[in-house]
């Protein structure tokens, strides 16, 4: 079976400091992978350079056997693939549901027909559907930027499968989310991935949330894989708790 | 607000203007119209607005610089009137007028694909100066610092527009028209691309809204605004010369969106009123007038940062949740 990402060999050096060392994985449909590793490891350089933030050095990215290394990260999530950021990453003036629609409008018929078609491009009913999913229904039309943090997180995430994307990568969603929140987020992201098989990459320090949601992990160390395996697995190997959990 | 009472306000607004220059006494209102240099003026006003609502377009909603509009208005201008005094249709000339600073602001964009913030001010800047330069030195076909003078004020299907009055309905009809095509735009989800663009591109790009197009095309419409305030500009004024389209003037645009309220809607005439009529209302104090002018800038500046209309706004939410 063809994986729906497949990493090869991404190398990625910024002047003489080499961020990513032949990193390889692949992915398969309706799959929740885990990238974990110490700060510095690489991990936010993978996904930039996954997700057409970066070039890599060298190296190949395909989607459904498709190659998309260097495609513009616009390119990327018409073909499906989209992502949340590590940092916050909504639009603070614009209202959570027009966050929503904003997150699907490019998807709706051609650029053309939208400035000539409905206000809401036809996602009203669709980004009305995802604020309740995400518990965000009585929000609606409050200014993004005047949502808690929390909400702000559950909203960035909600972002991301309004174009209906198959592949989503997910940037250290727990991060700064209160513990009872956390739990929310991840009972609705394992939601939609077995009600849309929405296949998820996830980078998270937060190892509980990460070993509670991830079917499988990789362990990132200095640029490179140096473990790989279910969590039970990754947990008892020697090499990662030397390396990353030091105990 | 709806949809429909929006157009109701701006069709209210519409008639209102269109009744400034005329004469109400003959029907029992106390009101005797403008007079022709009144006209003038509110005239000038809307052809400013015109090209302040593309510089609102650029700065106040896409987050870009520009410090070129007056150059976009000035090769509007002087395209309208050599072509039209080569006796070509203004219809023709305004329509190159927009085509053809449409293009140039496309080019004009592109800078602002790899530099951002004051450094694309620059770029937009070293343009400006360019296209001065040009106004002014190649006098073969600008006339140079002389100028070029007599120019046509259209017909419109056969009817003259010489009248101050008719040429300032003819504008009026113009701005309207174009106010609607900018609301219908920043209202669609262009508007919405457009306001992702300024406040996070990166973002935005993530959700497949293709930043550099947009960012061309902010800069185009915009551009195209100016130019087609330009075209206005030259039968209005009848003679161009290159001083309305130096750098001075780009600066002046920039201060209307910014006074008037960035990425409001109504900013750009809020902003426009202030750049064109107070100094008229303050000439009174004669010598003076200037210095006045600028205090009361620098204190609009420093109390209402977000513009006159971002105070009004806040003013009346405000009083709505009292």
């Amino acid at each position: 079976m063809t994986a729906l990402l497949e990493v090869r060999d991404i190398e990625k050096s910024f002047g003489g400091v080499q961020a990513v060392r032949g990193v390889s994985f692949d992915v398969h449909e309706g799959e929740i992978l885990g990238v974990i590793g110490p700060n510095g490891s690489g991990k936010s350089t993978l996904f930039n350079c996954i997700l057409g933030q970066l070039l890599p050095s060298k190296g190949r990215v395909r989607v459904d056997g498709r190659d998309i290394t260097g495609l513009r990260p616009s390119q990327l999530n018409r073909l499906g693939v989209s992502r949340t950021f590590q940092l916050l990453q909504v639009f603070p003036q614009l209202t959570a549901r027009e966050n929503l629609i904003l997150a699907g409008q490019e998807h709706q018929g051609s650029r053309l027909a939208r400035l000539f078609g409905a206000r809401d491009a036809g996602l009203g009913a669709e980004a009305d559907r995802m604020l309740g999913f995400f518990r965000l229904t009585a929000l609606g039309n409050e200014k993004a930027g005047s949502l808690s943090y929390g909400q702000q997180k559950l909203l960035d995430a909600a972002m991301a499968f309004m174009a209906g994307s198959r592949l989503v990568l997910l940037d250290e969603p727990a991060g700064g989310v209160n513990p009872t929140m956390l739990g929310g987020l991840r009972e609705r992201l394992e939601a939609l991935n077995r009600e849309t098989r929405a296949t998820f990459v996830v980078i998270e320090h937060n190892m509980e949330f990460v070993m509670a949601l991830c079917s499988r992990l990789i362990v990132l160390a200095e640029g490179r894989i140096i473990a790989q395996g279910t969590p039970a697995e990754v947990r008892n190997d020697p090499v990662v708790i030397e390396a990353y959990l030091g105990h | 607000m709806s949809t429909r009472t929006i157009l109701l306000i701006g069709l209210g607004l519409l008639v209102l203007l269109a009744l400034m220059p005329v004469d109400l006494t003959s029907i029992g209102v106390p009101y005797p119209g403008l007079r022709r240099y009144g006209t003038y003026i509110l005239t000038l006003w809307l052809v400013t607005a015109i090209a302040a609502m593309g510089v609102n377009l650029i700065v106040g909603y896409a987050g870009q610089e520009t410090l070129a509009q007056a150059a976009f208005v000035g090769i509007g201008a002087y395209l309208t009137a050599i072509t039209t005094k080569a006796g070509l249709p203004f219809g023709v000339a305004f329509a190159a007028s927009a085509l053809l600073t449409f293009v140039v602001g496309i080019v004009l964009g592109f800078p602002a694909l790899r530099v951002q913030k004051h450094y694309l001010a620059f770029v937009t800047l070293a343009f400006s100066v360019l296209c001065w330069l040009v106004f002014r030195n190649e006098q073969w076909i600008t006339g140079g610092v002389m100028g070029l003078r007599d120019i046509e004020r259209p017909s419109l299907l056969g009817l003259s527009l010489r009248n101050h009055v008719r040429f300032y309905w003819f504008v009026l009809g113009i701005t309207a028209l174009l106010t609607f095509v900018l609301w219908w735009i920043v209202r669609s989800p262009w508007g919405r691309a457009f306001n992702a663009l300024r406040e996070n591109p990166l973002r935005a790009e993530s959700l497949g809204v293709d930043v550099r197009l947009y960012t061309l095309l902010a800069f185009a419409l915009g551009s195209a605004y100016g130019g087609m305030a330009g075209s206005l500009y030259a039968p209005l004024v009848e003679f161009i010369d290159p001083s309305p389209f130096a750098l001075g003037p780009s600066l002046l645009f920039m201060l209307m969106v910014v006074i008037g309220g960035s990425g409001t809607f109504l900013g750009p005439f809020v902003g426009a009123g202030v750049a064109v009529l107070l100094p008229e209302w303050l000439r009174a104090w004669e010598t003076w007038y200037l210095l006045i002018y600028a205090v009361m800038v620098m204190l609009m500046m420093a109390l209402f940062p977000d513009g006159i209309v971002g105070l009004a706004s806040r003013l009346l939410r405000r009083r709505v949740r009292a």
